[in-house]
């Protein structure tokens, strides 16, 4: 039972990771498999944050002339890096399909696959 | 009670993961995408990282969405309703799934003040003790992101250069029409080719 409650956030996050990567193998839609690899990054995020916690802990920020419980900073610094740079990849990737829209008139992955088999030298 | 709260925030992340996974629509995706990333930032707050939270509820939720629908807005909103080969992948995903859930079970418990993260004399525990003279901002983070880890903080502003140059170059590139191209026939530029493509693809 402790292992249950102690676990179960880490679970819930490997689900969350699982949907994610399920949408990016499954679906053949270029913008979906975008937003499968945003899911897997904010659960990822979620696990770090996850690790960072302390129990009766509070925000890592400094109060004068008092003992606090802090919980563990480095995870959130980690984290802060990685959304911004997660971000600049998912505009980077929507830049090219919205290209791949413009050039083969689909953004559906099979579609493509087809038109290119269509036009090997393309 | 702080358990409980993230045990209920997590559900409704989970609720929200499967409307991803099966909503056809990619407007509704892409809108429970942003929902996703702020019941997120929800459970960031509850977990002590409020740094995190507003960037994940103004970045994660906000650009992130508005760079989705810009995409939508050149491209199509429907994804073609097909049946795909899903068996394969789900086995795939389950079996890894299962192989990440046994490796959890070495980990410390969640809010354990003594695993290995929370007692390394060099990090967090010098962080929290050291930073407020070492550095000077009452914001533990804020001394981590601009001091100790700075380096990785230019890092990430050399990545986002980076990208934003990617994108002005693969969007830049439509602008160019074919009869430009054979007046100034610049290297490396692709946009003709594409074009053609299309050309010989609507024949």
């Amino acid at each position: 039972m402790t292992q249950l409650i102690g676990l179960y956030s880490y679970w819930v996050v490997i689900v969350l990771m699982m949907a994610g990567l399920y949408i990016m193998i499954a679906r053949y839609n270029l913008v979906k498999k975008v937003i499968g690899l945003g899911l897997f990054q904010t659960s990822i995020f979620y696990l770090y944050i996850t690790m960072g916690k302390v129990e009766g802990g509070t925000a890592p920020i400094l109060v004068e002339g008092k003992e606090l419980v802090y919980s563990n900073p480095l995870p959130h610094v980690l984290i802060l890096t990685a959304i911004v740079v997660g971000v600049a990849t998912s505009a980077v990737a929507l830049a090219l399909i919205v290209r791949i829209h413009e050039t083969y008139g689909s953004i559906e992955e099979d579609e493509i696959k087809d038109i290119e088999a269509m036009e090997p030298d393309a | 009670m702080e358990t409980l709260v993230v045990a209920v925030l997590l559900t409704f992340l989970v609720v929200i993961a499967i409307g991803i996974i099966v909503l056809r629509d990619l407007l509704g995706a892409v809108i429970l995408l942003g929902v996703y990333s702020l019941v997120a930032a929800g459970a960031f707050v509850v977990m002590d990282a409020v740094d995190v939270a507003f960037t994940e509820a103004a970045v994660g939720s906000g650009i992130s969405t508005i760079l989705f629908l810009g995409a939508l807005s050149f491209t199509s909103h429907k994804q073609k309703p097909r049946g795909h080969d899903s068996v394969a992948a789900l086995v795939f995903v389950v079996i890894t799934g299962g192989v990440l859930i046994y490796g959890t079970l070495d980990m410390p418990y969640y809010g354990s003040a003594e695993s290995p993260a929370q007692t390394h004399p060099e990090l967090a525990v010098r962080f929290i003790e050291e930073s407020g003279s070492e550095v000077g901002p009452p914001n533990i983070v804020t001394s981590v992101l601009g001091s100790y880890r700075g380096y990785d903080t230019l890092g990430e502003t050399l990545v986002v250069f980076a990208a934003g140059i990617a994108v002005l170059s693969i969007l830049g590139l439509k602008r160019r029409r074919p009869e430009d191209e054979v007046l100034e026939d610049a290297p490396g530029d692709t946009a003709r080719g594409a074009s053609d493509n299309q050309q010989a693809y609507k024949e």
